[in-house]
Parts: structure tokens; C-alpha cells; sequence
């Protein structure tokens, strides 16, 4: 038998890639926050706890009053916004991280299960995704916050208890769609048994979806933090949070307006360069799905 | 007998990641009244891309037409204005689509959908829209058609959608009807129906019909000619019987010559060797030369048109006068 | 004239006269009695009045060892279902499959398992059959890693040997399927099939998705891989040359029912069933000499929740004749096939 030729890919001229170009300016704010998450101990120029009440208010930097010994200046109780912020960004971070991820772990495994067997095992996870998606967040973490006490990880798990089922929906969707392509039948009259089709066929191509749902949900579960801490069912204080930085100035905002207004510029930074992270994600790797 | 269309050397580019493609490069032909010319050719030889020329549908801003002349009844299409092609389209010139339930909006009646060419280029109003439509329905055998008129597209069998474009599309009625496989996701005795009652159609009409399709046994049977596309030019074009039993060019000939007979006890079927070309890799050149088992010096040389007989075509270097 | 590829070095040339052996003791490979299977359906907006979908009703064929069996019929029936069967992604509600003469519903965990290795499958599209994300050395090693202990070196040999029997190159392994073009994922999927070294692989509709020019290379692989490997096929297409090209019987069906079974070219040249002759004369065979005896059929084919009562094909039936509507007909054998037919 004659051996067919590949073809030869070589002698395509380069492709001028006209999609969209990387958003470098995002990546650079979050490896900005992450970095300083990370270095926060080395990066503080104080201490996020220490308090000078007579240091109260003081204006940043380039406002008539301000000091370089408080960039950004002070809160409340005189606690340096600076090392606040910083310090500040760990906490927003390992939520949305730690949020986002254990989410998405149940809600993908919800989702692939949902998908491959139908049926009544379906009908059912699909019931106690829909009771879940039609629960307020802000709700359950303020009764989580109510009868267990407010915590780091309180504010995780309930934010992760709500941001499941989102998961659940689009990667039983997914499922779905990949279920009815030849190849999972393929691999059945292989042998292969459910465990088999799900991690190795269908999991791997679900991950593109699940990478941009999670990017995009980064920038949600710092804001649902940030307003739990305003709330004051999030992060206790003294803990630095960004949320509840932004509470503790609201009665300032006229005259010491850098008590909220940092905090929040910050938030919105992050958020927006996570939107926009995977935004990018989305039309870069979905599309490769449809070579399907 | 006048052309109802003269296409002339068109020329349509795709620009893509890897350079322009010549989706359709110097294609030529002319069809008179009743007549049927198939267009056949693999993925890729250009021969969707020529009719989405004609009416200049080809996706913008990637596709454009370059060059060549379009005329219809002796008028230039590539001249008309955005405006004057919208007042042509389904009215002078048709088309039929190979998938009835995309070329079908799903969440209109029948009806609904058939007004609204009525209304635009007929302007025709209220009763006289249902009548017209219930007519429209009948020539082309929708049993009960005015109770048709009710249901919507999902109701309805492939076959019976197909009918209903069909019917949609002999609305004008046109001067020509071009056929992207029509019949190719049908099933084959309700596909033998539905080419029986386009060509009633066209009996009945007197259009000139393009039909597009990769299946040898259709255009025998319902074309008066045939144009063989690959890569871009037609290669071949003549009458159906001499282009079958007398076939020039050497892809015509490995093109029959694997497609198995009823009854021919044949081991193994001719194949045609190596891959349909990628366009984007085009030499200069006879596009087929790679797998052409007759291939030979002057190949390296895109070949003229020249011709064999009166009527009958081709590009090829072996018929070529030395 | 196009170039006649030559057969490959080795394989013995045997003309599709010989007889097929059956194996020693007279058994087919596969052999399929009366088999049935009905899909409830639920109707109602509260899915409480239910309608039965006889997919597949009674239908019984055998197809013996390194031979073609070619099953047709249009949309409705039963041709996927029973292909399905066959490869036990579903089980039959009435009937048997016996398989090397053992009946294969009644297999246990093992003997389910070794028939699986035995019965493969190639689909229909080039596209969707072989999973992205996996490169194609592990795409055809994987019934290999479900179903033997070979180690990995093991594997990568078989899956060179086969990439070598489909004609491609041992490098494709190391290349994702998106690096191919649709005949050549064919011809991996026809490699994976090929793994197990299964006794019947079941092929539906392996070539309509490809290029004309490159169906004839599939078929003519297809065609060597069974003398070669004397592996039997239930061909399964709606290009009927094809079908006729490749088999060495045919097995019409309609609406469930089988209509006509018969020898490959006598079905195909002289159709005795009615509904045989409307689809070998819709096929369309490019022969200017043979007068088109168009036997166009009128109607729609009928939804296989309500078939028609009687012959199933009655309705649009050109000789139907008065009892055709109540008296369902049965197989007979009628000039060297069977036929389920009134006039006969």
C-alpha cells in the first residue's frame, strides 16, 4: 500500500495572525496585584494594623496636606491606606481564586456527570442547580456570617456554595453537545466505561470553556467580597479588606474621600482586567472548539 | 437564441490568513432559456462560490468579485448598485440551497415567509398574498396548500421544505435559478420527485437553471451541459453525453472512472491519486498537473481554453494543437 | 486513462465469486433472528399518552466471515438503529444477535468484552469521529489501552503497523486530527477500528462525507484491509453503486422491515421489490444506454410512529393491490432472493 503524503503544512506561507492582540495591559495588572499579593510583607512600607490616632485622615501624597510617609494617606484610625491596599489584595485575590476554583471543580464534575448520564441522574442535579442559581449570594453569606460568624473561609464557601451551579449549567451544556459527536461513541465500542469518557474525552474538551468561565468570574467574586465586607458579613476586621475599607469611609466620602475612593479604584482595576483577560480567552480558544 | 446569462471570465479573491485564494478565477459560460448547465466540482473548486458571484452574495469584506462581467438578459450585474441587486435577487435570479431548514426561518409560518417577497416585489396585498401564495404552493405539488400556509417549517418533511423554497424561489418568476445541491440532503426516491419537479418548473418557466452538485448521476440525468470546476477554473464544459462518454480532460476522466457502476464486477475502483489542491498553495500552473497521470512538460503553464469540438471545451495541454 | 493502482505486495487475489467459507462448523459470523427494538415515546404535554417507534421489527439477515453485507434504505428505516444494535450501544427488545453462535444478550461481563473487541465501527464523520484534543497515536492506542495489557512499546508497534496498513505515515501519530484532511482521518478512524483485530466492523456511510475523488481511494482500502484480514462488513450507505461495488449481499429495508435480501448485483440489476425498484432507479446510474425505467414514487415516507397497516409500503406503492393494506406480507425466496411482496 502506497503511504499517503501529509500535507506538507511547511509550504504555507506565515500566517499573518490578525485576531485580536494579546491584552498585555491586563495580564500586567493582575501579575501587578498578584505580585504584590504575594510580596505584601516585603512590599508594605508599615504595618496594615497600626493605628495613630493622630495621624487620622491624612491626604495623600499630592494633596496639600499630605506626607510621603503616607502615600495614600490614612484612614479612620490613622492605619497607612497604602499598606491597607496592599495588604488588601491578598485578601480580594485568594478569595477569587480559591472561590472561583472550588466552584468550578463541583460545578464541572455537577456538569460532566449531569451530561454523560441524562436521564433522571440528570433531572435531578439540574433541580438542585436551578434552587441554587435562584438563590441571592449576598442572602447566604449574610446568614452563613449570622450563625456561624463571619470568616475568611465562611465568605469562600459561600461564595463557591452560590457560583457552582453556574458551571454546572454551561458545562452540562457542553456535555451535551459532545455526546452526540462520534467519538464518544467511538471510544464506547472501544470498551471504555464512564469514568474513561468522562475524564479522558469529555473533560479535556470542556477545559477551554471552564479556563474563560473562571477568568470571568474572578473579577464577580471580588466584587460579591468586597460588598459582603461593606455589608460586614465578609472578611472581619481588622483584616484589611477592600470591601469593607470602602464601608469604613462612606461617611467621609465628601471630605476624606481617599478612604473609599482607593480601595474601590482598585477593585475596579482588578475586576476589569480580569473581564477583559477573558474576554480575550474566550475569542482565542472557544473558536478552536468549532474545528470540532 | 439570446443568453439569459453570459458570465464572463469572472473572478472572485478570498483573502485569508495565508494569502488571497482564487476562489473563482476566469470562469466563462452562457446559458440560454430552458436550459440546464450542472456545475460540478469538489470542496474547494469554486463552484458555490461562482453562483454567490453571480448574485453577488459572497461574504464581504473577506470575498470579493475582482473582475468579469455578469450579464443577465444582456445587463451587467456587477454594475448594478446595492439597491438595484436587492430589486433583482429572488426576483430575476433565484436561489436554492442544499439545507431547507436554515434557508427556512424557523419561527415563521410558511405564510409569513412567502409574503414578504410577494409584498416587496410584487406588491401584492392582503387576500391577494394568500392566494398567490396557495397557488405558488399547488404548482409546485404541495398537497393542501392553503392549509400549509399555517404550519411552520419543523412540520413539514425535508422534502416538503425543499418544496417550499422551491416554490419561494419560482415566485418572480426568475429569469435564472441556480441550485446549490438541492437534493443532497434528501432522501434518494424523494430526491428523484423533487428533481423531477424542478424540471417541470423550468419546462413550465422557461428559466435557465445552474445546478451545483458533486453527484455524476444527477447531472446526467437532469443537465443539458456540464462545466467541470477544480481549483477555481472550469476545466472542462460541453454537453452532458459527449463530456461522459467522451471526456477530455484528464480529471474528468479519473473523476468517472472512480465512481462505481451498478454491475461493473470490478476489483478495485480507479482512484485519483494524492489530495484536492490547497488553495492557498497554489503553484502557477495547471492546478491539476500534481495528480494528473498524463502531466508533461508545458504543465507548469496554466493551459488556455481551447476547443475540442463545437460546444465542447477544455483546458488542457493534450488538446492543445503543437 | 487514469493509472490502475496495483493491488498490494502479497494479498492473494480472490475474485468475489469464490464462495465464502463459513468457519468449521457451518456457523455465520453473525447472525441476527427476528430482531426488534420499539423506543417508547412520550407524548402530552404531561408525557402521560405514549407512542411506540418500531425502529426495527423482526428483522432477520446473517453475514458470514470476510464478507459484505450492505444494508439501504432511506430516513425512518431502521438501518442506524440496527447498526447500533449490532455494536450493543442499544439491546434489542425482542430477538437475537448470535455472534460466532453464541448469543450475545445473554454474554456475561467477559464474553461482552471480547465481543466488543470483535465488532468496531467507522462513522460517518471524518470530523467528529476522532477526539481533538488527543493526537492520533493515542486516538488509535486507545482500544488497545481499554482492552489488552500491551505495554507502551507494545503499542506504539501495533499502532505503527497500523497506520502502515491504512497507509499513512508513522509520523501521523505524533500529529493532531486537525493536522488531516478528511479522507485521512478516515483512514485513521478505519485504523482504530482496525486495533482489536475485530472479526466485523460495522461501516455507516464511511465515505458520503468525503470528496468524490477520494471515496474511490477509501473503498479500494477498505476492499484490500478485507482480503487482507478477512474482516467482514455491514456496509451501511445511500449511495447505492457504492453499496453494490462493495457487498455481496444486499439487505433493503423499510420502515423497520426488511423488503428484499438478495445477492449484491441481482438486487441491484433486477430489483423484484417495488420499493427496491423506486431506489435503484432514483440512484441514478450514469448509463445513457440503459432506458431509465424512472419508477418515481408519489408521497412522503411515513413517520415510524403510525406505519401504514398491511405492506408498510402500500400507500405509495405503485401496484399496490387491494390486500396490500391488510395482509402484511412475509420473505419468500423469489428468483436467487427473498422478497416481502404481494406480487410474488
Amino acid at each position: 500500500m502506497s503511504v499517503i503524503a501529509l500535507p506538507d503544512r511547511a509550504a504555507r506561507p506565515e500566517p499573518r495572525t490578525r485576531g485580536r492582540r494579546v491584552p498585555v495591559v491586563s495580564i500586567g495588572i493582575i501579575a501587578v496585584f498578584v505580585l504584590i499579593a504575594l510580596l505584601a510583607p516585603l512590599l508594605s512600607p508599615g504595618d496594615p494594623y497600626e493605628q495613630s490616632l493622630r495621624l487620622r485622615f491624612r491626604p495623600p501624597v499630592w494633596e496639600e496636606r499630605g506626607s510621603w510617609a503616607h502615600p495614600l494617606g490614612t484612614d479612620r484610625l490613622g492605619r497607612d491606606m497604602l499598606t491597607r491596599i496592599i495588604w488588601g489584595s491578598r485578601v480580594s485575590l485568594a478569595v477569587g481564586a480559591l472561590a472561583v476554583l472550588l466552584a468550578g471543580a463541583v460545578g464541572a464534575t455537577v456538569g460532566l456527570v449531569a451530561g454523560y448520564y441524562g436521564g433522571r441522574v440528570d433531572a435531578a442535579l439540574m433541580r438542585i442547580t436551578d434552587a441554587t442559581l435562584s438563590f441571592p449570594v449576598i442572602l447566604l453569606a449574610l446568614i452563613l456570617a449570622v450563625t456561624v460568624g463571619p470568616s475568611f473561609s465562611n465568605v469562600v464557601i459561600a461564595i463557591a456554595v452560590i457560583l457552582w451551579a453556574r458551571y454546572a449549567r454551561v458545562i452540562r451544556g457542553q456535555v451535551l453537545t459532545l455526546m452526540t459527536l462520534d467519538f464518544i461513541a467511538q471510544a464506547r465500542i472501544a470498551g471504555a466505561g464512564a469514568w474513561r469518557i468522562i475524564t479522558r474525552h469529555l473533560l479535556p474538551n470542556t477545559l477551554n470553556t471552564l479556563v474563560v468561565l473562571v477568568t470571568l468570574q474572578v473579577g464577580y467574586v471580588i466584587i460579591v467580597e468586597a460588598s459582603l465586607s461593606f455589608l460586614g458579613a465578609g472578611i472581619p476586621p481588622p483584616t484589611p479588606a477592600w470591601g469593607s475599607m470602602i464601608a469604613e469611609g462612606r461617611d467621609v466620602v465628601t471630605s476624606a474621600w481617599w478612604v473609599s475612593f482607593l480601595p474601590g479604584l482598585a477593585i475596579l482595576l482588578v475586576v476589569l482586567a480580569f473581564n477583559l483577560l477573558g474576554d480575550w480567552l474566550r475569542d482565542t480558544l472557544d473558536p478552536k472548539l468549532r474545528q470540532l | 437564441m439570446p443568453a439569459v446569462i453570459d458570465v464572463r471570465d469572472l473572478r472572485t479573491h478570498i483573502v485569508t490568513r495565508w494569502g488571497t485564494i482564487k476562489a473563482v478565477d476566469g470562469v466563462s459560460f452562457a446559458l440560454g432559456e430552458g436550459e440546464t448547465l450542472g456545475l460540478v466540482g469538489e470542496s474547494g473548486s469554486g463552484k458555490s462560490m461562482t453562483c454567490l458571484s453571480i448574485v453577488r452574495l459572497v461574504p464581504r469584506p473577506a470575498a470579493r468579485i475582482v473582475g468579469g462581467e455578469v450579464l443577465l438578459d444582456g445587463d451587467d450585474l456587477l454594475t448594478k448598485t446595492d439597491d438595484e441587486m436587492q430589486r433583482i435577487r429572488g426576483r430575476k435570479v433565484a436561489m436554492i440551497l442544499q439545507d431547507p431548514m436554515s434557508s427556512l426561518n424557523p419561527v415563521f409560518s410558511i405564510g409569513m415567509q412567502m409574503r414578504e417577497p410577494l409584498t416587496m416585489y410584487h406588491g401584492l396585498r392582503g387576500r391577494a398574498v394568500v392566494a398567490r401564495a396557495a397557488e405558488l404552493l399547488a404548482s409546485v405539488s404541495i398537497p393542501a396548500p392553503a392549509a400549509r400556509l399555517r404550519a411552520f417549517p419543523h412540520q413539514l418533511s425535508g422534502g416538503m421544505r425543499q418544496r417550499v423554497v422551491g416554490a419561494m424561489a419560482i415566485a418572480g418568476p426568475p429569469r435564472l435559478l441556480m441550485a446549490d445541491e438541492p437534493t443532497t440532503s434528501l432522501d434518494l426516491t424523494i430526491q428523484a420527485q423533487y428533481l423531477g419537479l424542478l424540471k417541470e418548473l423550468q419546462q413550465r418557466h422557461r428559466f435557465a437553471m445552474i445546478f451545483v452538485t458533486h453527484n455524476l448521476g444527477i447531472v446526467a440525468r437532469t443537465c443539458d451541459r456540464v462545466a467541470v470546476m477544480y481549483a477555481g477554473r472550469i476545466v472542462e464544459i460541453g454537453p452532458v453525453r459527449r463530456i461522459f462518454t467522451q471526456p477530455a480532460h484528464p480529471y474528468t476522466r479519473a473523476l468517472l472512472e472512480s465512481i462505481p457502476r451498478f454491475g461493473a464486477r470490478r476489483e478495485r475502483l480507479a482512484a485519483i491519486a494524492g489530495q484536492p489542491p490547497d488553495l492557498a498553495t497554489l503553484a502557477a500552473g495547471c492546478a491539476f498537473a500534481p495528480r494528473c497521470p498524463a502531466a508533461f512538460d508545458r504543465c507548469v503553464e496554466a493551459p488556455p481554453e481551447t476547443e475540442v469540438v463545437p460546444g465542447h471545451a477544455t483546458r488542457c495541454w493534450l488538446h492543445v494543437p503543437a | 486513462m487514469a493509472p490502475h493502482t496495483p493491488p498490494p505486495l502479497g494479498a492473494p487475489r480472490q475474485s468475489r465469486d469464490a464462495p465464502r467459507p463459513r468457519d468449521a462448523s457451518g456457523t455465520p459470523l453473525l447472525e441476527v433472528t427476528n430482531l426488534t427494538k420499539h423506543f417508547v415515546v412520550r407524548r402530552g404535554a404531561l408525557g402521560w399518552s405514549t407512542g411506540l417507534v418500531r425502529a426495527v421489527d423482526s428483522v432477520s439477515f446473517e453475514i458470514p466471515a470476510g464478507s459484505t453485507l450492505g444494508l439501504v434504505g432511506e430516513s425512518g428505516c431502521g438501518k442506524t438503529t440496527t447498526s447500533k444494535l449490532i455494536l450493543a450501544l442499544e439491546k434489542p427488545t425482542a430477538g437475537s444477535i448470535r455472534f460466532e453462535g453464541r448469543e450475545v444478550s445473554t454474554l456475561g461481563g467477559k464474553g461482552e468484552r471480547a465481543y466488543r473487541r470483535s465488532v468496531q465501527a467507522v462513522f460517518q464523520d471524518p470530523y467528529a469521529s476522532l477526539d481533538p484534543r488527543m493526537r492520533v497515536g493515542a486516538i488509535v492506542a486507545e482500544p488497545l489501552v481499554i482492552n489488552t495489557d500491551l505495554d507502551a512499546a507494545g503499542r506504539h508497534r501495533r499502532v505503527a503497523e497500523l497506520l502502515d496498513l491504512v497507509g499513512l505515515p508513522e509520523r501521523a501519530a505524533t500529529l493532531y486530527p486537525h493536522e488531516f484532511s478528511g479522507g485521512q482521518r478516515q483512514r485513521i478512524a478505519i485504523a482504530r477500528a482496525l486495533a482489536l483485530s475485530p472479526k466485523l466492523v460495522v461501516l455507516d456511510e464511511p465515505v458520503s462525507a468525503l470528496d468524490v475523488s477520494i471515496r474511490a481511494q477509501i473503498l479500494n482500502l477498505l476492499m484490500d484491509l478485507q482480503r487482507r484480514l478477512r474482516v467482514s462488513y455491514l456496509f451501511i450507505a445511500h449511495d447505492l453503486a457504492a453499496v453494490a461495488h462493495m457487498s455481496r449481499t444486499i439487505a433493503v429495508m423499510y420502515l423497520g422491515k426488511l423488503v428484499e435480501v438478495g445477492d449484491a448485483d441481482a438486487v441491484a440489476l433486477a430489483p423484484k421489490h417495488p420499493y427496491t425498484k423506486a431506489l435503484f432507479s432514483a440512484a441514478l446510474p450514469i448509463d445513457f444506454d440503459r432506458p431509465p425505467d424512472e419508477v418515481t414514487l408519489s408521497g412522503e415516507v411515513p413517520s415510524p410512529l403510525a406505519p401504514p397497516g398491511g405492506c408498510r409500503f402500500h400507500p405509495r406503492c405503485p401496484f399496490a393491490m387491494p390486500h396490500c393494506a391488510t395482509d402484511e406480507p412475509v420473505l419468500r425466496p423469489e428468483s436467487g432472493r427473498l422478497v416481502a411482496c404481494h406480487l410474488y
